[in-house]
Order: C-alpha cells, then structure tokens, then sequence
C-alpha cells in the first residue's frame, strides 16, 4: 500500500474533485476505498460499517456504506444530494463533491462540478459507455472541468480483459472529441478488490498508465487558473476609522484573474477611473503579489469612490460592462424558466434583476441536440438564453475565468437559488 | 518567476476560502453573529474574522451559550480573544432561559440539548440574521451534505430535502422575515487542517487541550472529570490521570483521553495517528444513535 497517513507539511496543495457514476457503477464504493486506503476512515466508522454489513447479511465490509448519507437518503438507498468527503495523502488534500448520477439530479450534479478541478466518471466495465455517462462527461465539460479521469471499473468482473478497456476508451475518445476535454486519463480499476485505485494491478500487466490515487496526486492543476487577466471583485471596503488606522481606506476581495502588485496601473469599473496600487495587505502584513484563489486587501493611491460590487482590472485589460448577457443555463427548479420572467443575478459580488429576453434553445444533455422551439427550460435542463440585466455586469465569457463567467439565479419571491449561468463569448 | 509558481498551500486556500466567506456575509446580511462555543474550531473562526476585516475590528458581536457546566479553562481563554479583538461578547445563559420559560428542564434532557431553544432565543432576541458556526463537514455524516449558507426557517429548523444549491463561490443570502441563516465558514476544514493552522497562527487555545494531570473517573467508557457538577455513581473510582480533551463541551458529558501531547506538534502526531474520531471517542451527546445528529441538527442545533 503507497504510504498515505494524513501528514502535515506546509507546502500542501489541494484538489477538488467531483465523481459522476450511474447507480451501482460503484462509486459509493471507490469513494469508500479512497478514503479507507488514505486512512481517511476512523476506527469508529469503520465499526459501524462492519456492524451494518453483518446486519445485512453481507460476507464482506461494505465499504459503500462508508459515504452513505441523510438517513431518509439511506432509506430509499440512494444519494440524492451534493456530498463532501475529505482525504488527505502526504502531498495533497483531496475535496470529494460526491454527486448523484442520474438525470433527475443533474443540477447536483452541475452543482459539485462548479468548484471541481477535475472530474470523475465512473463507468461499469460490463456495460460499457452508457447514455449516464455521456451525459456526466458532457456536464463535465460545460462546467469547464479542466481534468477528466474515466475509471472503467469492475474490471474484476470481465477477467481483467484489456480488449473490453480498449473498447471503451476508444469509444470514449471519440465521443471527447465533440466535448471541451483538455486532459483525459483513462484508467481500467476494480474499486472492491483495489486493483489500480491505490495499488497498481497485478491482474492487467497490459496496463501502464497511473493508478487513480497517483494520477490524483499527481494531476497539475495550479496552472488551471487564469494569470493573466487582472480580476478583483470588491467585496467589501475596509474602513476601521480608529485612531490608529484613521485615513485606511482597503478594498478586500478575492483575486478572480490574473496578478495584481503594487505599483500597478489599474481601473476600477464600471465607473471607468483610474489608480495605482498603493499597497495590498493580507492581515497584518503586506505582499509583493496577490494572485487567485488569494483573499486580500487592496489600497489604491488615489482617494477614487469604490464599493462593492465594483471590479479592479488593469486599464488595457478589462472586461467591457454589459446588461446583455447570453449564457448557457441549468435550470434547478420545478418551475419552469419562461421568457419574459424576471429574477434576481448574483455575479461575483454584485447582485442586480435580470429579464429573461429569449430562450434560445434547450441542449440535450445526452445527445448534444440542440432545440430551437423549446421555449422553456424545467428542472434539470439546460439551455442557451438571453438576459438583460437593471444594471451592467462585468463578466468574462467563463471558458477564460470561471468566476468572473459564472452567475446565479435567484427567485425573488422565494429567495431560492434557482439557476446557475456560464457566460458565452 | 513563472506561472507554476502561483501556488497557495492547501491552508491558505481554506483560509482564502473562509475569509471570503466571512465578507460576503458581513456585506450582505444586516446583523450577522458569530457563535463562540470555545473550543478550537470556533477560536479559529475569531481568527479567521480577525484577518478578512483586519486593520477594523471585527463588525460583529459574539454570541456564547454559557450552559453553566463550562469549563473554567475554556471561558479565560474566550475572555482574552474577546479583550484582545475588542469585540463585544454576548452571554446567552441556559439559567436565564430556564428561569424565563423559554427552556423547559424536564430534569431528563442534557443541558446539550438545552442549548438548542436557548441558542434559538437569543439569536431570535437579538434579530441576528446570520450566524457563523464552526461546523465542519468531516465531523459526521450528516454534516456532509450542508451547504456553507444553511437556510433556517423562522422556526430555526434546518430541512436536509430542501437546501438551495451552492455553486462556485456564489452565495446565496436572500431571507424573509424572522428567518436566519447558519453560516460555516469552516465547512471544507478538517481536523488536522485546524490543528495545522493554530500551530502555524500561534494563537490561544483553552489549556485542557494540552496534557495535564487531571481528577478522572471512567463512565461508559469515557473518562470524565471530577467535579461538583457532576458526582460520581457507584463503582466510580476517582484516579489522578494525564490527560488532554479532544473537544470542549459541557463538562458533564464531555470526556478526556490519556495523552502525554503537550505541544500543538505532539497533538498533530496525535490526531494524524487516531483511530477513533473526535466526536466518537468523547461526545456523550453523540453516541444514543448514529443519527444523533442529524436529530438534532434538524431542530436547530449549531
Ligand atoms: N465485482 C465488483 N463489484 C463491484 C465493484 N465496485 C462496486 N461493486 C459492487 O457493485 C454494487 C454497487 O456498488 P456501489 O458502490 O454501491 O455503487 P454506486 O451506486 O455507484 O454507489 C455493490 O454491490 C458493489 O459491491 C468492483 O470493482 N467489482
């Protein structure tokens, strides 16, 4: 077993992940193996798992029952929400978004590959590519998820059979090829007897990729991020009037784009001013750079009227205001989205009411058609469609910045999340 | 330098996280709180609030439920965070709640369990909108699934079946009247990330977290601390032991483990070796049934 009790070492980075499998492809199970082989999994837990397999009658621990959920979830046996797990190896710390397959709950699905740097499909090495996880790749790549990994996994039950893998990356291949994918790994795994998800196989010596716990460790994914174009939403201004600290004037957000230093030459939108970096704290002390996912505080050398809601961009490199907005949506409730509806739009840290102008068209998450009459979108569907917004919003097109692209709708009557927006362009 | 150089430690990514999450709310909602329980989880929340509103004070109060059965240990260290942040504490007494009807003490239901109406009160009293929880995901199976803006009806109730989605950073606070919602900022720590970041802070825990000599007597399988509050039964034998507790609660129900780790380093090692999880091994509250928490959570509980 690779070496992979929880460690501590400060240069640690992180990896979120989200995993997509049709029921009983084995993703309770794989997860439970993740986490039971990273010694992720206490003492405790793991009694209770072994007390519940007995009760049911299983000859084995049901590692499955490891990641199980909500008790009325547990009931009707299935996982109907987002979950998050966590693991950790001596290198990296590892976020699970765990999402439930199937097409009723794409939107849980969407949800867990929002914040997701690479993602997971599970599929059942006897039944090869099925329309489920056509859909979870093809989800995967609206979101932007820049790391794929296909785990064709029961490979115990096809006697470990490299044609049957071939087969299946083939074809998977093929059908990447319609899709936005920028790294693909395929890795043939049995998740219940561990062949190729910690430890490397001795049943496929054909095989001489990664295994999955490697390829997870090893995947790069600092790089994913935009560097290049300077994005600072202001979240908050920071005026402790005190003696002390009685002229601080900060900006505090978090950089979405790019590098930001002092000295710098900047813009403040959508008021169109200009400044220089004074200075950018992070608590008590001050930094030479700030670059995403950094929480920090910016001060500029001119007394210029920023709040929130505002962006920071360089002057030659920023995002033009717009109040039109043509986006790809998932819908996320039973109402349906109609044209000519109005709803609030949370984007970046600034919240506005958008009129829905025209609904372009519907996607069909398995086939990729595309529906021009459509004419509205229920629960769980997905669409092109047009808004127009009270006030303008400074947005990039989210395949170059997953957060300055991005947005929800919010039902004003309710107050419920209702849609998640990815900004064309 | 290079673009592979952009990197932050998976700790300043939690901490870049949770500070986001603290000016959101702080920005959005009208009267946030944030709910101190004393242990480490919270001290890191005051930590992280300290840095996200840094050179101002943190804008909002703190809101404690003294249960009366709190360590002496726990309430000094709460004073010197709250002296040293000049931030204004806000006392919520189980006593108080009991002698106004607000509780009712049945004589059977642990002053844990108390908390929750009394917790409701306050939050209700003081119209807090928002209240910031240390809550984290990995601690038990039902907090897996809760969101970072957990929506509470005005009856304080939280519906597992019926949570908004949360997507990238984009957080929805949208309320009606008399509704709140519970804040973890938080959510994506892990046990060892809160004990890798108080090392790397440097800041005050309650000193029953380190080794110490300490009064012990065994109790379904716990080690629980002599005190007045809480007298022994029979076949209870009082022995001096060296021990250090993993959480802090009420006193009564909350157990110790013999330890010898005296450093945030050695308790590191500790916890990088434990084999049971915090809540198991020494939660009295936890342990009637595996879904203990979720029970409780759906009435109002943290
Ligand atoms: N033979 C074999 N069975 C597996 C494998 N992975 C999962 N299973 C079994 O397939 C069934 C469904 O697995 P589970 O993890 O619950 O699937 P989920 O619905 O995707 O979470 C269970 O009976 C598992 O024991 C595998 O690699 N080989």
């Amino acid at each position: 077993m690779a070496e992979t009790t929880p460690g501590t070492k400060p240069q640690m980075d992180l990896l979120r992940f989200a995993t997509a499998g049709s029921v009983d492809d084995g993703k309770s199970t794989l997860i439970g193996r993740l986490l039971y082989d990273s010694k992720s999994i206490f003492a405790d837990q793991l009694e209770a798992v072994e007390r519940t397999s007995e009760a049911k009658g299983h000859g084995y621990v049901d590692l499955s029952l490891l990641t199980d959920g909500l008790r009325s979830e547990r009931e009707q046996g299935i996982t109907i929400d987002v979950a998050y797990r966590y693991f950790a190896t001596p290198n990296r710390k590892f976020i699970i978004a765990d999402t439930p397959g199937h097409v009723q709950y794409t939107r849980n699905m969407v949800t867990g590959a929002s914040t997701a740097d690479l993602g997971l499909v599970l599929v059942d090495a006897r039944n090869g590519l099925t329309e489920q996880s056509r859909r979870h790749a093809v989800l995967l790549s609206l979101l932007r998820v820049p790391h794929l990994v296909l785990c064709i996994n029961k490979m115990d039950l096809v006697d470990y059979d490299q044609a049957t893998y071939e087969r299946i990356h083939a074809e998977f291949t093929q059908f990447a090829t319609k899709l936005n994918i920028p790294d693909l790994e395929v890795i043939p795994i049995s998740a219940l007897q561990g062949d190729n998800v910690v430890d490397r196989s001795e049943h496929m010596p054909w095989y001489s990729g990664p295994t999955l716990m490697h390829h997870l460790e090893h995947v790069h994914v600092a790089s994913d991020r935009d560097l290049v174009d300077v994005r600072f939403p202001v979240q908050y201004v920071v005026r402790p009037k005190s003696d002390e600290h009685h002229d601080y004037r900060g900006y505090a957000g978090q950089v979405a784009g790019g590098v930001l230093k002092p000295g710098d030459e900047v813009v403040v939108l959508p008021s169109g001013m200009t400044s220089t970096i004074a200075g950018i704290d992070l608590f008590d002390r001050e930094v030479a750079e700030a670059f995403p996912p950094m929480s920090v505080t910016v001060r500029l050398t001119d007394d210029v009227d920023v709040s929130r809601g505002d962006m920071i961009a360089r002057v030659k490199n920023a995002p033009t205001p717009t109040q039109d907005i043509d986006a790809m949506v998932c819908w996320m409730t039973t109402t349906p989205l109609k044209p000519r509806q109005k709803l609030a739009i949370k984007h970046t840290t600034r919240t506005a009411r958008a009129l829905v102008k025209d609904i372009q068209y519907r996607l069909d998450v398995n086939s990729l058609h595309r529906d021009n009459e459509a004419g509205e979108l229920g629960l769980n569907e997905i669409g092109r469609i047009q808004l127009r917004t009270t006030v303008p919003l400074l947005c990039d097109p989210y395949s170059k910045n997953r957060t300055t692209g991005s947005f929800i709708l919010i039902d004003e009557a309710t107050g419920v999340t209702v849609g998640a927006g990815m900004i064309n362009g | 330098m290079t673009h592979a150089d952009y990197r932050l430690s998976q700790l300043d990514q939690l901490e870049a996280e949770s500070i986001h999450i603290f000016r959101e709310v702080a920005a959005e909602f009208e009267k946030p709180v944030l709910m101190f329980s004393g242990g480490k989880d919270s001290i890191v929340m005051l930590r992280l609030a300290e840095k996200a509103f840094y050179p101002a004070k943190i804008p909002f109060p703190v809101l404690q439920v003294d249960t009366g059965l709190d360590f002496p240990e726990v309430t000094t260290t709460r004073d010197n965070w709250v002296n040293r942040l000049g931030v204004k504490l806000i006392v919520a007494s189980i006593d108080d709640a009991i002698a106004d009807g607000v509780v009712i003490d049945d004589g059977k239901t642990s002053r844990n369990r108390l908390q929750i109406g009394t917790l409701l009160n306050a939050i209700e009293e003081n119209g807090f909108t928002a209240a910031f929880g240390g809550g984290r995901r990995d601690e038990e199976k039902a907090r897996a699934k809760e969101r970072v803006y957990s929506h509470r009806d005005e009856f304080g109730q939280w519906d597992p079946k019926n949570q908004r989605p949360e997507l990238w950073s984009l957080y929805n606070g949208r309320l009606h009247a008399g509704e709140h919602m519970r804040i973890f900022p938080i959510s994506n720590w892990t046990e060892l990330d809160i004990w890798d970041y108080i090392g790397r802070e440097g800041i005050e825990i309650p000193s029953i977290y380190f080794s110490h000599q300490r009064r012990v007597f065994e109790r379904d399988g716990m080690l629980m601390s002599e005190t007045p509050l809480n007298p022994t039964r029979d076949g209870e034998v009082v022995t001096e032991r060296t021990v250090r507790f993993r959480t802090c609660g009420d006193i009564t129900l909350t157990g110790c483990v013999e330890s010898t780790a005296s450093t945030i380093e050695e308790i590191i090692d500790e916890v990088a070796a434990a084999r049971v999880t915090e809540r198991g091994a020494t939660r009295g509250d936890d342990r009637f049934s595996e879904a203990a928490m979720e029970d409780r959570k759906k009435e109002g509980y943290f």
